[in-house]
C-alpha cells in the first residue's frame, strides 16, 4: 500500500495512492456530495457531475469519484469556482426533476434533497422542458417514476453486479435518457426479482416499494379483524429509522407500537419459522430416504423464487415445497386461530411487516391461497412503512417500554427462528432439528454454527449426522448462487441441502429494510456500509442467544398445532396449509 | 411477431464472428442493422441469449446510436445534414420541405416503405453544405427547390429497377 502526499484546501495529508479524490478527502474529514457514487464512494459512471473540485493543473473541474490521487496533487473543494460549479450541477439536477417532495414518500432520505441543501442549490434557476416520464406502478411490490431520477445508474449496477441480472439499463439519448426496464417495460413484464435491491440504492423517489398502508386503513375501517406479524429481520433495523445505531434490536418497542396501532393480534412470523423448518426438515429427511429431488433448496426467499422461476425453470423441483414462513402463518390464522376464535376467515385480514418488496408480489400469488379460496397474507409493509405508520400514528418510539409478542395459541417462538433473517440462518435451525430427528438427541455445537454464520456469498460445511454425511451451501445473492444452480444444472452438485437468500446479506439486507447511507447517518462510523449487515445480523443472532428455547422442534405452540390440527409435519392437512407448487416462467424473459 | 429461420441462423452466424472480440455488442448491431435494415426487439433478445449481455443493455445502445433502428426503414434513407455548416446554409428548410412533401417526421419511414427521412449530424462534407444523403448518394448544395427533384429521381429509379426485375 503505498502512500502519496496531497493537499486539500492547503492542508496537507498523507493518503493511499489506490483511492479516488472523493474517498481520501472523506478519510480526512471532507464530505463532498455526490449522487452517483455509493458503496465506498466508488463509481463507474461519474454521472450526476455534483461531485465536482478544482485539482491544480488538471484541465477543468473534476469528477471526484472517478479522478485518482495522486503524488503532490493539490485538490481544492472550497474554492469559488468549484462550490460554484456543484451548486449549478444540481439545479441542473432540480430543473429536470419532479418537485412533489412534500408528498414524496422518499422525503426524509432523500439524498437530492440533501445534497441541494449542502451545496446551496436556489429556487428556479433553470426552467423549461421536462423530460418524457414514465409512471410504472403496474408491480404488485415496486414503483418506477422516472420523474424523480436523477441518472445516476446505481440502480443499474445493483442490479448487475449485486444480483447478476442487469433488468435495468439506460435507454434513449440525450435530454430523453431515462432508466428503465428494456423497452420501457413496467417491472410486471420483465424477469424481476421484485428484490427491491434498486430501490435501497436510489437516491430519490424514483424507485419505490409500492405502498400498502391505505390497504390496511381500509381493512381497519371495514371492522375486520386485522392481525399482524412482524419478520425477524425487522427487529434488527426498524429502530435505525428512529435514529438508534444500526444493528440495535428493538424487538419490545415494535411490539408495543403495532399494539397501540390497534392491531387485534400481533404475532411473531418466526412461530412460522418454527412451522418451516418442522416442514422442511422433514421434507428433506424424506427426500433422502425416498431418492427425492436432491439437493433441496429453502423457499423462503421470493426474489429467490421469483430467480429460479424464471432463469432456472428446469430446477424448480429442487424447491422446497414449503410456502414462505409469513404464508404459513397467514394460512394458519385463516384456519386454525379462525376455528379456535370462532371468526370468519373472510373478516380477518393479515398484515405480515416485512424485510422485503418480493413479498408484496408473492402475497398475490394464486398459488398462496388457501382457506376459502382466501389469500393467506392480505397486506405486506416493508420496514420502512412501519416507520412511517408508527409516526403517523404520533407514537414516539424511542421512548415506548417493551411488551411481548400476544401468545395465545400463534404466539411462542425459538431462538431457531429468529435467525432466519440472516444469511445461514434457515441452515442453521434446520440442522438443529434435523439432528434432533436423525440421532434422538440434540446437538450444542449447533447452537453456533459458525461456517453458516457470516457475510460471505457462499459459505459451505459438512456434518456428519447419525452416520450420513450432509454436505451443505448457504448462499445469498443470485450473482453468488448461478454457479451453484450451474452445477446442480450439470448434475455435478456435491450439496444435499442448500439455502439461498435473495438480497446479499439475507433478509437482514433486504430490499423493504432502511436506507443505509453514511451521508444519511452522520453519527455512524466512516465504514458502516461494510459493517450494518453484521451489525443487523449480530442483532439477531443475540436475540437468538437470549431465548431459552433454541430448537423448532422445542416449540410447544408448535407442538399443540401439529396435535390438534395437522397431525404431523408433512401430513396431508400440512400439504394443503403449508406448502406450494412453482411455475417455470422461462417465457417471462422472451 | 417471431423471428424467421434464416434469420436466426443469420443472427446466430454475425454473433459468432464477433463474439470472441473485446467488445463484440457495437460490431454485432452494426452487423445485423446493416443486413436487416433494423434491430427488432426479437433479435435483441437472440443477441441477449448468445451473448449473455442483458436486454436492458443491448437496447440502451440500440436506442442511444442514431445508426441503429428499432423499425424497418424504407429502401430510400433520405438523409439530411443538420450539422453546422449545413445548417447555417438552410439544411432545416430542406429536411422540412422534405417532410412536407412526404408527409412524415424524421425517423419515420412513409406507409409504402419508399422513404425514410433522418436527421443527420455532421457527415464530413462540410464542404458541400448543405448536404442530403440518400442511401450512398450524397447530393451537394442542396436547395429547397432542389427536394422534389431529389424524390423524383428516386421515384424513377424505383420504377426502372422494378421494370428491369420483370
Amino acid at each position: 500500500m503505498a502512500l502519496v502526499n496531497i493537499k486539500i484546501d492547503g492542508i496537507s495529508y498523507q493518503v493511499d495512492s489506490s483511492l479516488t479524490v472523493l474517498e481520501a478527502a472523506k478519510q480526512c474529514g471532507y464530505n463532498i456530495p455526490s449522487l452517483c457514487s455509493f458503496n465506498h464512494g466508488r463509481c463507474s459512471k461519474a454521472s450526476c457531475r455534483v461531485c465536482l473540485v478544482e485539482v491544480k493543473g488538471a484541465r477543468g473541474l473534476v469528477a471526484s469519484c472517478v479522478y485518482p490521487v495522486n503524488e503532490g496533487m493539490e485538490i481544492s473543494i472550497n474554492s469559488q469556482k468549484a462550490t460554484e460549479a456543484r451548486r449549478v450541477s444540481v439545479e441542473l439536477l432540480l430543473s429536470n426533476h419532479n418537485h412533489d417532495c412534500q408528498s414524496c414518500r422518499k422525503n426524509q432520505n432523500c439524498e437530492l434533497l440533501r445534497v441541494a441543501q449542502l451545496v446551496g442549490a436556489r429556487e428556479g434557476m433553470f426552467r423549461g422542458e421536462k423530460t418524457p416520464t414514465t409512471y410504472d406502478d403496474l408491480s404488485p411490490a415496486l414503483i418506477r417514476d422516472t420523474s424523480k431520477c436523477v441518472l445516476c445508474g446505481r440502480c443499474i449496477e445493483q442490479c448487475k453486479y449485486a444480483q447478476g441480472i442487469g433488468i435495468l439499463g439506460f435507454e434513449n439519448r440525450g435530454f430523453k435518457t431515462i432508466v428503465g426496464p428494456a423497452y420501457n417495460k413496467s417491472f410486471k413484464d420483465v424477469p424481476c426479482l421484485q428484490c427491491g435491491q434498486c430501490v435501497t440504492v436510489c437516491p430519490t423517489g424514483a424507485l419505490m416499494e409500492k405502498g400498502e398502508i391505505d390497504k390496511v386503513d381500509e381493512a381497519f375501517k371495514a371492522g375486520k379483524y386485522v392481525i399482524v406479524q412482524t419478520a425477524p429481520a425487522v427487529r434488527a433495523a426498524l429502530g435505525e429509522e428512529f435514529g438508534m445505531p444500526v444493528g440495535t434490536p428493538v424487538t419490545g418497542k415494535m411490539v408495543t407500537a403495532l399494539k397501540r396501532l390497534g392491531f387485534y393480534r400481533v404475532y411473531d412470523t418466526n412461530f412460522a419459522a418454527d412451522l418451516t423448518i418442522m416442514e422442511e426438515a422433514n421434507e428433506l429427511l424424506e427426500r433422502i430416504n425416498n431418492g427425492g429431488a436432491l439437493p433441496m433448496i429453502t423457499s423462503c426467499s421470493p426474489g429467490w423464487v421469483n430467480y429460479a422461476e424464471q432463469f432456472y425453470g428446469d430446477l424448480i423441483g429442487h424447491l422446497s415445497s414449503c410456502k414462505s414462513p409469513h404464508e404459513m402463518e397467514g394460512a394458519v390464522i385463516k384456519s386454525f386461530f379462525a376455528e379456535k376464535n370462532n371468526i370468519k376467515p373472510e373478516d380477518i385480514f393479515v398484515v405480515s411487516i416485512m424485510p422485503c418488496t418480493a413479498k408484496k408480489f408473492e402475497k398475490e400469488r394464486p398459488e398462496c391461497r388457501g382457506v376459502n379460496g382466501l389469500a393467506d397474507v392480505d397486506a405486506v409493509l416493508t420496514t420502512r412503512e412501519l416507520a412511517t405508520y408508527i409516526r403517523r400514528a404520533g407514537i414516539e418510539f424511542n421512548r415506548l417500554p417493551n411488551s411481548e409478542f400476544d401468545q395465545d395459541i400463534l404466539g411462542e417462538y425459538t431462538g431457531a427462528g429468529v435467525i432466519f433473517g440472516a444469511t445461514g440462518g434457515v441452515m442453521e435451525a434446520a440442522l438443529r432439528t434435523a439432528y434432533y430427528w436423525l440421532t434422538g438427541e440434540n446437538a450444542d455445537s449447533l447452537l453456533k454454527c459458525e461456517p453458516v454464520r457470516g457475510q460471505e456469498g457462499v459459505k459451505e460445511a459438512s456434518f456428519t449426522i447419525a452416520g450420513k454425511e450432509i454436505k451443505v451451501a448457504v448462499v445469498s445473492s443470485m450473482k453468488a448462487a448461478k454457479p451453484i444452480l450451474d452445477d446442480i444444472r450439470a448434475g455435478k452438485s456435491p450439496y444435499t441441502f442448500i439455502e439461498v437468500m435473495g438480497c446479499p446479506g439475507g433478509c437482514i439486507n433486504g430490499g423493504g429494510q432502511p436506507y443505509i447511507r453514511s451521508c444519511m447517518l452522520p453519527n455512524e462510523d466512516i465504514d458502516i456500509e461494510d459493517t450494518y449487515r453484521a451489525k443487523r445480523a449480530a442483532a439477531l443472532y443475540s436475540e437468538d442467544e437470549r431465548q431459552t428455547v433454541r430448537r423448532s422442534h422445542e416449540n410447544t405452540q408448535v407442538k399443540a398445532l401439529y396435535d390438534e390440527y395437522l397431525e404431523k409435519p408433512g401430513s396431508h392437512k400440512a400439504h394443503e396449509l403449508l406448502h406450494t407448487t412453482y411455475n417455470d416462467r422461462g417465457h417471462n424473459l422472451k | 411477431m417471431k423471428l424467421q429461420e434464416h434469420a436466426i441462423k443469420e443472427i446466430k452466424e454475425i454473433v459468432a464472428q464477433f463474439i470472441n472480440e473485446p467488445t463484440p455488442l457495437m460490431m454485432i448491431l452494426s452487423a445485423v442493422q446493416t443486413k436487416f435494415g433494423y434491430i427488432p426487439m426479437e433479435a435483441q433478445e437472440l443477441i441477449s441469449e448468445e451473448t449473455g449481455i442483458s436486454v436492458a443493455e443491448i437496447y440502451g445502445v440500440v436506442t442511444f446510436y442514431s445508426f441503429f433502428s428499432l423499425k424497418p426503414k424504407g429502401k430510400y434513407i433520405i438523409g439530411v445534414c443538420l450539422g453546422t455548416a449545413c445548417y447555417v446554409k438552410n439544411s432545416q428548410q430542406v429536411i422540412d420541405k422534405f417532410c412536407q412533401l412526404l408527409g412524415i417526421q424524421p425517423g419515420e419511414t412513409t406507409a409504402d416503405g419508399m422513404f425514410t427521412i433522418d436527421a443527420l449530424r455532421c457527415i464530413g462534407a462540410c464542404a458541400l453544405a448543405p448536404a442530403v444523403r440518400v442511401n450512398e448518394k450524397v447530393y451537394p448544395q442542396v436547395r429547397v427547390e432542389d427536394v422534389e427533384k431529389i424524390i423524383d429521381a428516386c421515384e424513377k429509379m424505383e420504377a426502372e429497377k422494378n421494370e428491369k426485375g420483370n
